[in-house]
């Protein structure tokens, strides 16, 4: 079986594994020494993914602040804010293999003199932009169907569990808008969630157990009045449709069925 | 105060609303002051979707559907044997306080039938957005329904407290709205309209000068026509809605096919399909007008009334219009570009930055996610490496419809020989 899988990987054998901790800034280092280095064949792995033992050789990155710059700060001379800042985004998408895709479209930038961000019809330009949109979509549809509770200490808590990491781009529109109420927004999926205190946010990982998420428990925490805002709710939403109308098919390209576990129009009464 | 009666008015008055088809919660410029609750600067947001695949953005209610008018169109109609509800001022600031405060919407869009008269019910109206602006410090959006015959000075503090108002034509042309709505006049409709336009444009004129000057109606003002209820031809629609674009500086003009509600026989019998596919074309003959230099009477003539319904209105424009074609996407300006069938706004604009690295080849586009197959027909390579034939717009119409999956495909099997 062993010697099955090595075959397998027989083209991954002779590259160079690069372990980052999983961070923007762990693989803008990894950039980093892969030219000081000069490191060919290479293959980023988090820190956790990482299978070591099919590689001949690996590379472990301790993540350094004044490389990612040095990193940046290149990418800067060659590339708009907006193409940096998409770079960003590709990188929160947490596609396969977007550390690659992201890599060769560094050295796409870095062999020209001129910026090549608007190159669509190259295939490292075309993938950065797909995968960055994919993360904007995303979070802009949680900026959408994010649903606060209200607790009885006066929180407003809300799960999500979107597929890219979009609690870095959507911080700053929550904080803006609800500016006089403490909330969070919780991560489930990367188990590490957003919350503001009336003055900042700030990054908290918490555990949250499947108790927490039964109704007796919900009803025992929450505030006295927000079953009834949900039912509230519920009842604006069935009552706006127009059944003459109904059009199931467009109901679900906009909200897909993977987000409906949190979304309390989509689920029934507790 | 949030009881049981509140959830049954809820119900009522919610679905007494739903036939307003706004949902726009976009272009604002209210920001979030003195760390207040909520910010409505920037793009809207759809904060859920109904079955029918309509957008939530608003919680949109009637304060009341009591209603004095007999307006044969609307469910809400005196005649008409309904429950009948009002919410009072504080129901409704809470209802949007509560929601907005969950993320459930971005703002409130307040409509109501008319109760006593004109100024009574936009005083109500009014002094709720005004409650909620001064004393829940609220910066969401809000959409207040301006009342024909309501006076000028309630619309202008209407414009002081809401994001946008609207007025309502209902019907595209003075005979319809005669014949369905006795109560109603046309003035009543187009004298708020003009009143509105003059102050907003005022008031944005100030707001030049002075930054600190209050906003009046920073979205705007739109309207809404309801279709397929009465005998008008997409012309007079659509030369309405330019009218209003033009002379009254709408922000958005709404079509809302007709749902069948009444038995009454000046009307389309119950049962009667909504005329869905004839909304979908109207928005985007709006759009091409609005967004694609394109002229009314290039989309619909007097030879040439109605809207294709089997084809898209710019297909239907570039088969009409041959003699324009093939466009070579690697020269052709950018306005010429945004012409060709399967190419939108934004495959336009990237078409226009790629080609300045390169020549730009069919593949090229199929990778940028361009609507090829329908594009093709129109497009011309310097470098022949497929000759298009010369095909008649008849034949480049089968051609693509019968390419395409059209979820209306079943409504036409018998009208694709008609063209």
């Amino acid at each position: 079986m062993i010697s099955l899988i090595s075959l397998l990987y027989f083209n991954l054998i002779e590259m160079t594994e690069l372990i980052y901790d999983g961070t923007y800034e762990g693989w803008l280092t990894a950039v980093f020494e892969i030219y000081e280095y000069k490191l060919t064949d290479i293959v980023f792995a988090k820190k956790e993914t990482s299978g070591t033992l099919l590689f001949a050789t690996s590379h472990l990155v301790t993540t350094d602040i004044s490389k990612a710059k040095r990193v940046l700060d290149g990418l800067r001379k060659r590339l708009s804010a907006d193409a940096l800042s998409n770079m960003y985004n590709a990188f929160l998408s947490e596609i396969a293999h977007i550390e690659q895709i992201m890599f060769q479209f560094v050295e796409h930038v870095l062999a020209n003199s001129k910026s090549i961000e608007e190159d669509f019809s190259h295939n490292a330009v075309w993938n950065i932009r797909k995968a960055a949109r994919m993360t904007r979509k995303e979070s802009h549809r949680m900026e959408a169907f994010v649903r606060f509770k209200l607790t009885k200490d006066q929180l407003y808590y809300a799960i999500i569990e979107p597929d890219c990491d979009v609690l870095p781009l959507i911080e700053n529109h929550f904080k803006k808008r609800y500016a006089d109420q403490r909330w969070l927004i919780y991560d489930a999926k990367r188990k590490y969630g957003i919350y503001y205190d009336l003055e900042n946010v700030c990054t908290i990982e918490l555990e949250f157990n499947l108790k927490m998420s039964s109704s007796s428990y919900l009803t025992e925490i929450c505030d006295e009045h927000e079953e009834f805002f949900q039912n509230l709710w519920r009842r604006y939403f069935s009552s706006v449709n127009i059944e003459s109308r109904k059009n199931m098919r467009l109901h679900i390209q906009h909200m897909p069925k993977r987000y409906w576990k949190h979304l309390i129009e989509k689920t029934p009464n507790f | 105060m949030m009881n049981d009666r509140v959830m049954e008015k809820l119900g009522i008055l919610a679905d007494a609303a739903k036939y307003d088809v706004s949902c726009s919660s976009a272009l604002s410029k209210r920001e979030n002051k003195n760390k207040g609750l909520g910010n409505a600067k920037g793009y809207g947001i759809c904060h859920a979707f109904t079955e029918d695949g309509r957008c939530v953005s608003l919680l949109k209610i009637l304060l009341t559907n009591h209603c004095i008018f007999d307006c044969a169109y609307c469910v809400s109609r005196k005649s008409n044997d309904i429950k009948r509800a009002a919410f009072t001022v504080q129901e409704v600031v809470d209802l949007t306080i509560g929601f907005y405060r969950r993320n459930y919407i971005e703002g409130l869009f307040l409509s109501s039938g008319i109760f006593d008269n004109a100024d009574y019910t936009m005083e109500r109206l009014v002094r709720i957005a005004k409650k909620l602006r001064l004393e829940q410090n609220f910066n969401g959006y809000i959409h207040l329904k301006a009342i024909p015959g309501a006076s000028d000075e309630l619309l202008k503090e209407a414009g002081l407290y809401a994001d946008r108002l609207s007025v309502n034509v209902e019907m595209p042309t003075e005979q319809s709205l005669k014949l369905l709505a006795p109560d109603k006049n046309h003035l009543d409709v187009i004298k708020p309209m003009e009143y509105l336009k003059n102050e907003i444009a005022g008031y944005k004129e100030e707001k030049k000068q002075n930054f600190k000057a209050p906003l009046f109606a920073p979205a705007g003002q739109s309207t809404q026509m309801v279709i397929g209820a009465t005998q008008e031809s997409d012309l007079e629609i659509l030369g309405m809605a330019d009218y209003f674009y033009q002379q009254m500086n709408m922000k958005r003009v709404y079509y809302s096919g007709y749902v069948p509600i009444s038995y009454d026989n000046r009307l389309p019998a119950i049962g009667t399909p909504v005329p869905m596919i004839r909304e979908n074309r109207l928005y985007q003959a709006d759009w091409l007008v609005r967004y694609y230099g394109f002229n009314v009477n290039e989309i619909v003539g007097f030879n040439q009334p109605n809207l294709d319904l089997d084809i898209d209105p710019k297909l239907g424009w570039a088969l009409r219009n041959l003699n324009q074609f093939p466009v070579d996407i690697n020269t052709a300006d950018l306005e010429l570009i945004k012409r060709i069938p399967g190419i939108g706004y934004l495959s336009a604009q990237k078409i226009v930055a790629a080609r300045k690295f390169k020549k730009l080849l069919p593949h090229d586009l199929q990778k940028m996610g361009i609507a090829y197959s329908r594009s093709k027909y129109f497009l011309a390579f310097t470098t022949p490496f497929q000759l298009q034939k010369d095909l008649t717009a008849i034949q480049i119409k089968n051609h693509i419809l019968n390419f395409q999956k059209s979820k209306y495909k079943n409504d036409f099997s018998n009208q694709l020989a008609l063209f």
